[in-house]
């Protein structure tokens, strides 16, 4: 059976990483790759680095992470943040990045997914989507959940996989940050509608919500931050307690 | 010593670092001249099979390394390659396996592409799955399968039916799935392979 994928997910700027980080045993939690090699011992199936910086810099010190990653880490792993052409993306893959992750730059110039798609092929391309509820509707937005766009959330992610999108990585910033649990009606109804694999985020915050996101929605993985960096669940504990549960996963 | 063929078909930085970190020496097979030198090969390769296969024949490298007779590992597409035909580009292939490679068929529940960590189950005796737990999960990511055929069929994997995860004829092996990627008996198969 394909295992369901735990994720975690770093950000990082300017080559370090962000937000608090509370694993003991590490020397330097700031150095995403020996946080990246300390959550694949743990048995995390897959890694995404989200880069915040915005310095001109940016791709040089991308680069630099990729290939330090790449080094080090024995499972695949993504890279977002920034991408907006092909040369960024060439010169991550050429890094030893697995995929790569577009948002903002997807939405304002959708054909940047059939070109990458076309270049790379669809498993380098991951289309992260930010959803937020206005009125009735779930509505795309950018700028990590600050700006809303005209588009419906569902509909761009059907255009996003008809144009080459490998993945979808799908947010729900009304859910992101509470610790309340994935937001998993609205899951279930974008993980019927495409045949590619979704990766859930936003919400997460007991063992429990990874239990629930996996039985009610049947997403094919799911991505969380602060429960993992502050330790409040640790990976081997999840994915017992997800096996007890009938929810195939990989054990290491 | 392994030499990796470089024919032009996706990044190999994830391998070269795999093989770095394991201490396994390797150097580039860009011509046939340069393949005496090593003692055994990787094929490897991502993306399009068709395109692949028409990159590795403008370097001119096809009839050497039909008549290779040292240990020799394809990965994905490089696994592929050895077949004789694939269904992505209506392409014939090196067909050092008279086998075929086929498209996923659209089927509810199963999405394409086949991607993330599948269980792979070894069916013969075989150096390459030495110390590797039948079961064990390997990282996959393919729209394209090689059919199950219990001639050349070294370990299978079931994704919407059995198909071959890593396949065997002689001094030919080739494996779907990344063992770069594939934690640690992805670089006990590269260990294994390399001890062949």
């Amino acid at each position: 059976m394909l295992s369901k994928r735990i994720i975690p997910c770093l950000d990082v700027k300017d080559g370090r990483t962000v937000k608090g980080v509370n694993f003991v045993d590490l020397r330097d939690a700031g150095d995403p790759v020996e946080l990246a090699w300390n959550y694949s011992q743990q048995g995390a199936d897959e890694l995404v680095f989200l880069d915040i910086s915005a310095t001109v810099e940016k791709r040089k010190t991308l680069v630099e992470l990729v290939k330090a990653v790449a080094r080090q880490i024995n499972i695949p792993f993504t890279i977002g943040g920034g991408i907006t052409e092909i040369a960024d993306a060439d010169a991550l893959l050429n890094a030893g990045a697995d995929k790569i992750s577009i948002n903002s730059a997807a939405v304002r110039n959708p054909q940047l997914i059939d070109d990458l798609a076309k270049a790379f092929g669809v498993q380098f391309v991951i289309v992260a989507v930010d959803t937020r509820v206005m009125g009735d509707k779930n509505i795309v937005h950018l700028n990590g959940g600050r700006l809303p766009t005209e588009r419906q959330t569902l509909e761009w992610i059907l255009e996003a996989e008809s144009r080459g999108a490998g993945e979808i990585l799908l947010t729900s910033m009304d859910h992101d940050g509470t610790k309340a649990g994935f937001d998993n009606p609205f899951l279930t109804q974008v993980n019927n509608a495409v045949n590619i694999p979704v990766i859930a985020s936003g919400g997460a915050g007991s063992v429990q919500h990874f239990v629930d996101v996996f039985q009610k929605s049947n997403v094919d993985a799911a991505l969380a931050a602060s429960v993992f960096h502050y330790g409040e669940i640790l990976i081997p504990d999840l994915k017992k307690v997800l096996k007890q549960n009938d929810i195939e996963v990989r054990e290491v | 010593m392994i030499g990796i063929i470089r024919y032009g078909a996706g990044n190999i930085f994830s391998l070269t670092a795999t093989l770095d970190r394991l201490g396994i020496a390797y150097g580039m097979v860009n011509t046939e001249a340069d393949l005496p030198q090593y003692d055994r090969y990787i094929i490897p390769g991502v993306g399009h099979a068709g395109a692949a296969m028409h990159k590795l024949e403008s370097t001119g490298l096809v009839p050497a390394i039909k008549a290779l007779d040292k240990p020799t590992l394809g990965i994905c597409v490089g696994m592929q390659l050895l077949t004789s035909y694939s269904e992505e580009g209506d392409s014939n292939l090196l067909g050092l396996f008279p086998i075929k490679t086929m498209k996923f068929p659209q089927t509810d529940g199963f999405k394409v592409p086949h991607t993330g960590w599948n269980q792979v189950f070894p069916e013969k005796e075989n150096p390459l799955f030495t110390n590797i737990p039948t079961g064990s999960h390997f990282y996959f990511v393919h729209s394209y399968f090689i059919e199950y055929e219990p001639l050349y069929t070294l370990s299978s994997t079931n994704y919407i039916h059995p198909f071959s995860a890593s396949i065997w004829r002689d001094n030919f092996y080739g494996v779907q799935f990344h063992p770069e990627k594939s934690g640690t008996y992805g670089e006990q198969l590269l260990k294994n392979f390399s001890q062949i």
